[in-house]
C-alpha cells in the first residue's frame, strides 16, 4: 500500500483496516502523532488529510484518500512552524503527550480562519483533551500565532 | 497558634514503619553522604564533582533524576544547578541520569513527621529531622511525589552547582596561575581579570584531578540570575514539534509488541482463557500468561490489542463489593469508634459549643487518574542483565521490583527513565512494571514493549478513594463557632504500599489530611475525625490525595454555616484563619477576583474555598451564570504562597492546569463498580474539561511562606469547593456530591 507522507511516498505491507495511527507509529516510526484513547474522544492523534484535521486513530490506512501530514511534517526545531513557534512563546506544554493533536488542529483552524474568535476556537478545538488544563494558553497561542499569520 | 496536643495522637506514618522495621539512627550517621555514581563509569578527561554535574571536552551535563509528569521539575532542577553553575539552559545537556540512592529523596518525609506543614516550631523541625536521618539510611528512596521535588532540590542542587563552579575555578587557577579570588564565571566559563574566557569544558581535564569542593555558601535569591524569572523549559520546543521520547515511543532493534488482558476485577483470578482464535490473527507471534491474565505478543501494537480482544475470558470474582451502592453503604457504616483512624484535631468543645445548626453529608466518588499517555514498559530481560525504558515516579523500586521477577542481581537491572504523558499518581504504580517483567523475562532476550489500550488503562487504574464526610457547624450573632468534621473513607497509602509489599500500622494521616490541618486558629471549636475501611476497591494516590475530598467537605461544609450565619464567605474565612500567610493569600483572592466589587446581577454568583495541602495554602475564586442550558463557568481566580517562587510562568501554567483538573473532574468524572468492574472504559465516560468550558484563570504567586513548596497538586484541593459554593450562590441549590453533574446542568 503506497502513502504519501510529510511529501514523502511511502510504502507498507498491512492490512487495509489498520488505523493509519498505528501505520504511522508502529510501521513508519513516526511517533509525534500519540495513542491517546483509540475512539477519537481526545484528539491526540490528529493529523492532516490533504490540510483537513483528522484523527488518525479512526481512519483506517485503506481509507486514506490524500497527503497525509504529521506533526513531524508541520515544523522542526531548526524551523518551527507559526503555530509552533507561538505554542513555545507561551510555553503551552505541560506533560505535553496532547500538544502534538493540538498543534494540529490549531494549525488547521488558521488555515481557514486566520483570526478566530473565541467561540471559533472552542469548536475547533474541543476534540482535543488537555488532562494537564493548558486551554488557557493554548487559547493565548493561537491568538499569538494568528495575529503573526496575518502580519505575515 | 492551635496545635494538636501530643504525638501520640498524631498520626506518626512512616515513623512507626521504620521503627517496626527495627530501624532507629542517629541523625550524625545519618549524613554521611553516598558516593557520587557518576564516577563509577567516568571517562578519561571528565570530570563530575557531585552526582548532579559533569563536565567532559565536549559538554556540561545536568543530572535532573526527579521523574517529569509534566510539571516541569526537569527544567526546575537543570535551572537551579545553572543559576549556581554560571551557565545557560542552552549550553547544557540535562538528562535523567540513571537511579541510585545519592538521588534519594530527602523532602517526601517532611509531611509524614505528625505536624501540619505550617508548623516550623523546633519540636516539629526535630522530629523532620530525625526521621529524614531515619529514612536516608533505612530506605534511601528516590521517589517524585507528594509535591515534594521543589522541597527536596531547592537548596541541594543550588549546592550541586556552586561546587562545581568553585572546583572549576580552582583548576583555572591551576591553568592560568591566577588566584582564586580574582576569577568570575559567568556563562559556561571562567573569566580571568584580563578578560579571557575559559570555557568549563576546555578545563574538564584539569578539574577530574581535582578534589572536588564540598562547601560554598549559596547566593542570596535576591541575586539569582535565572530563577525567579519566567524560562523557556528545556523539554518545550520537543514537546511542540512531537520530537520528544515518551516511554511509548521507545523504539529498539527487533523489537515486539505486547497487549495484556487482566481479570477487569481488580485483584481477582483468571479462571480460563481461550485464545486460539486471537493466535491465528495477523502478526500474533505468542500469547503468554501473566499473574491474573494473558499478555499477546505481536508485530505491532495494534494487532495485538486486536488479537487481545478476541480472547475469551473467564474471570474470577472481585475481592470487593461487586455494584458501587455497596461501596457507599460500607462507608455509611464505617462512621464507628472501632474504625476510628484518628482523632486529629481537636480544639475547644464542639459539643458544648453555642449556635443553630447546620448539618451536611458530601460524597467523593472514585476517579480515575487516566493520564494521556497509557502505562507503558519496554522491557528486555538477558541472563545478565535487564533494561528498562518507562516512566516511572519512584525508579529505585522499578529495579528491585522487576530484579525479583527475573532473578537478575538488582545492580544489574537498570531504568532508564523517560518523559511522561502525564501520571497524576498513576505512575506510583507497579502493576505494569511487573507485567511487562513477567512478558520480557518469558521472551529472554527479545525486548519487549507494552502498552496498555486505553481500556485497559482505566479498568486498571487504581481510582482515587471514594469519601464520605459529616459534618456539623454552628453559628452564632453572625460568626462561624463551631466545626465537627467526621471522614470515612480508605487508607490509600496502606492500598497503595501493600501493593509495594510494605504493611503500614498506626493512622495513615492522608485520610484526614485537608482538614485536620485547616489553619483555622480563630474558630474555638473544631473537631477532625476520620474513620477508616479497607473493604473497598484498590485505590492508589490521586493528584492531591486526601486534601482532594478533604478541603470540599470541610469549604462546603463551612460555606454552608456562613450563609447560615449570614456572613460574607471570604471575609469570614479571613476572621477564621489566624494564620497570616494564609490570611494574605485569602486577601489575594479578593483582591484580583474584585470580590468586593459591584453585584454580579441575576443568575450569577461566585464562591470561594481555601486549601492548605503540601505545605502551600490556596485560595480559589469562582464565578458562575446560572444559564438556561446550565452552569457556566465565567471566570475563576486563584492565589498561592509557595515560599520562593523557581518560574513564575511555570508556576502560573501549574495552578491555571491543576485548577482546571480540580473543576474538571469536580463536574463530570466518576468510576463506579458493576459487576465488580469500572464501568467507564474511556474519556467519553470520564471526560475532564474541554477548552470550551475553560473560563478565564487569573493566578497570582505570594512569597510570604517560610519554607520553599512544589505547586504539582496543591491547586486542586481548593477548586472544587469553590466551584460548588459559587453554584449555591447563583442558585441557592446546595451540591453535596462530586461529580455536580449528578445534580446541575453545565454548559
Amino acid at each position: 500500500m503506497k502513502l504519501s507522507v510529510n511529501g514523502k511516498d511511502r510504502e507498507v505491507d498491512v492490512e487495509p483496516d489498520m488505523p493509519l495511527l498505528w501505520v504511522l507509529r508502529d510501521e513508519l516510526g513516526l511517533t509525534g502523532t500519540k495513542y491517546g484513547c483509540g475512539v477519537a474522544q481526545c484528539g491526540a492523534c490528529t493529523v492532516h488529510m490533504d490540510g483537513l484535521a483528522v484523527r488518525s486513530c479512526q481512519l483506517a490506512v485503506g481509507d486514506v484518500t490524500g497527503d497525509i501530514t504529521t506533526i513531524e511534517g508541520l515544523g522542526t526545531p531548526d524551523s518551527l512552524h507559526a503555530v509552533q513557534d507561538a505554542w513555545v512563546e507561551h510555553q503551552v506544554a505541560q506533560c505535553g503527550y496532547c500538544q502534538s493533536g493540538q498543534i494540529m488542529s490549531a494549525a488547521q483552524l488558521l488555515d481557514f480562519n486566520d483570526s478566530p474568535t473565541d467561540a471559533d476556537i472552542d469548536a475547533a478545538m474541543g476534540g482535543n483533551l488537555c488532562r494537564c488544563g493548558t486551554y488557557p494558553r493554548i487559547r493565548a497561542a493561537i491568538k499569538s500565532a494568528a495575529q503573526k499569520i496575518q502580519e505575515a | 497558634m492551635g496545635r494538636a496536643r501530643t504525638i501520640g495522637r498524631r498520626s506518626f506514618l512512616i515513623g512507626s514503619a521504620a521503627i517496626a522495621g527495627g530501624v532507629a539512627f542517629g541523625v550524625y550517621t545519618a549524613r554521611t553522604p553516598f558516593a557520587n555514581p557518576n564516577l563509577k563509569e567516568l571517562q578519561q578527561g571528565t570530570a563530575s564533582f557531585n552526582p548532579w554535574v559533569i563536565v567532559d571536552s565536549d559538554k556540561v551535563t545536568l543530572i535532573a533524576t526527579h521523574a517529569d509528569k509534566g510539571q516541569g521539575i526537569f527544567s526546575a532542577q537543570a535551572a537551579l544547578i545553572a543559576e549556581e553553575l554560571d551557565i545557560d539552559l542552552d549550553q547544557v545537556e540535562v538528562s535523567f541520569g540513571m537511579p541510585d540512592k545519592a538521588y534519594f529523596n530527602g523532602a517526601a518525609i517532611d509531611a509524614m513527621a505528625g505536624f501540619p506543614l505550617y508548623d516550623n516550631s523546633p519540636t516539629a523541625e526535630r522530629v523532620r529531622g530525625f526521621l529524614g536521618g531515619v529514612v536516608k539510611l533505612a530506605l534511601p528512596m528516590m521517589a517524585t511525589g507528594g509535591s515534594s521535588a521543589i522541597p527536596d532540590t531547592y537548596e541541594k542542587l543550588r549546592h550541586a552547582g556552586a561546587c562545581a563552579r568553585e572546583t572549576l575555578k580552582l583548576a583555572a587557577s591551576q591553568q592560568s596561575g591566577v588566584p582564586v579570588g580574582q576569577l568570575k564565571t559567568e556563562r559556561g566559563s571562567v573569566i580571568l581579570p584580563d578578560g579571557t574566557a575559559l570555557s568549563y569544558t576546555s578545563l574538564a581535564g584539569i578539574a577530574a584531578t581535582i578534589e572536588p569542593v564540598e562547601k560554598v555558601a549559596l547566593r542570596d535569591p535576591k541575586d539569582w540570575k535565572l530563577a525567579g524569572k519566567p524560562m523557556n523549559r528545556v523539554d518545550m520546543v520537543q514537546k511542540c514539534t512531537g520530537t520528544l521520547d515518551y516511554g511509548i515511543d521507545f523504539e529498539t532493534e527487533d523489537m515486539v509488541y505486547a497487549a495484556i488482558k487482566v481479570n477487569p476485577r481488580q485483584g481477582g483470578a483468571m479462571n480460563s482463557y481461550d485464545a486460539s482464535a486471537a493466535k491465528e490473527m495477523k502478526g500474533v507471534k505468542d500469547v503468554l500468561e501473566i499473574t491474573g491474565g494473558v499478555a499477546v505478543i505481536a508485530d505491532n501494537t495494534w494487532r495485538a490489542i486486536q488479537a487481545s480482544n478476541a480472547i475469551e475470558f473467564d474471570w474470577g470474582e472481585a475481592p470487593y463489593p461487586a455494584e458501587q451502592a455497596d461501596h457507599w453503604k460500607v462507608l455509611e457504616e464505617t462512621f464507628t469508634e472501632e474504625s476510628l483512624n484518628a482523632e486529629a484535631r481537636v480544639e475547644g468543645d464542639v459539643d458544648a459549643a453555642e449556635g443553630e445548626e447546620v448539618t451536611g453529608e458530601y460524597r467523593s466518588p472514585y476517579i480515575a487518574h487516566a493520564p494521556l499517555e497509557p502505562l507503558n514498559a519496554t522491557i528486555l530481560v538477558t541472563d545478565e542483565r535487564v533494561d528498562i525504558w518507562t516512566g516511572h515516579q519512584i525508579q529505585m523500586f522499578v529495579e528491585s521490583i522487576v530484579a525479583g521477577i527475573t532473578g537478575v542481581d538488582q545492580e544489574n537491572v537498570h531504568l532508564h527513565n523517560k518523559f511522561m504523558g502525564g501520571s497524576f499518581g498513576h505512575r506510583l504504580e507497579f502493576d505494569f512494571i511487573k507485567q511487562a517483567a513477567e512478558i520480557a523475562n518469558q521472551m529472554r532476550g527479545t525486548p519487549v514493549k507494552m502498552t496498555y489500550s486505553r481500556e485497559e488503562d482505566f479498568a486498571h487504574d487504581f481510582p482515587r478513594h471514594i469519601t464520605m464526610g459529616r459534618g456539623v457547624a454552628k453559628h452564632k450573632d453572625g460568626k462561624v463557632t463551631s466545626l465537627d468534621v467526621q471522614i470515612a473513607g480508605q487508607s490509600v497509602m496502606r492500598s497503595q504500599m501493600g501493593r509495594m509489599g510494605m504493611s503500614l500500622p498506626g493512622p495513615d494521616a492522608q485520610l484526614h489530611e485537608g482538614a485536620w490541618d485547616a489553619p483555622n486558629f480563630n474558630l474555638p471549636n473544631l473537631r477532625v475525625r476520620s474513620y477508616l475501611t479497607e473493604a473497598l476497591a484498590p485505590v492508589s494516590s490521586w493528584r492531591a490525595v486526601g486534601a482532594g475530598p478533604n478541603v470540599f467537605i470541610y469549604e462546603t461544609l463551612l460555606d454552608e454555616a456562613i450563609h447560615a450565619a449570614g456572613a460574607d464567605p471570604l471575609e469570614e474565612r479571613i476572621r477564621l484563619m489566624g494564620h497570616d500567610v494564609s490570611v494574605k493569600v485569602l486577601e489575594k483572592v479578593g483582591e484580583i477576583s474584585n470580590w468586593n466589587g459591584a453585584n454580579l446581577g441575576e443568575n450569577r454568583g461566585r464562591g470561594v474555598a481555601y486549601g492548605f495541602s503540601f505545605g502551600v495554602p490556596v485560595a480559589t475564586v469562582v464565578e458562575v451564570t446560572n444559564t438556561d442550558r446550565g452552569i457556566k463557568l465565567d471566570g475563576v481566580w486563584v492565589a498561592a504562597d509557595v515560599g520562593k517562587v523557581i518560574d513564575p510562568g511555570n508556576l502560573e501554567n501549574l495552578g491555571q492546569g491543576g485548577t482546571v483538573w480540580g473543576l474538571g473532574h469536580a463536574i463530570n468524572c466518576e468510576i463506579t463498580y458493576s459487576d465488580g468492574m469500572a464501568e467507564q472504559s474511556n474519556y467519553h465516560a470520564h471526560e475532564g474539561m474541554r477548552i470550551w468550558q475553560c473560563p478565564p484563570i487569573t493566578f497570582a504567586a505570594l512569597e510570604n511562606s517560610p519554607k520553599v513548596r512544589g505547586f504539582g497538586e496543591p491547586p486542586v484541593p481548593p477548586s472544587a469547593p469553590a466551584l460548588g459554593n459559587a453554584i449555591f450562590a447563583a442558585t441557592g441549590q446546595r451540591i453535596r456530591e462530586m461529580p455536580f453533574n449528578k445534580h446541575i446542568d453545565f454548559v
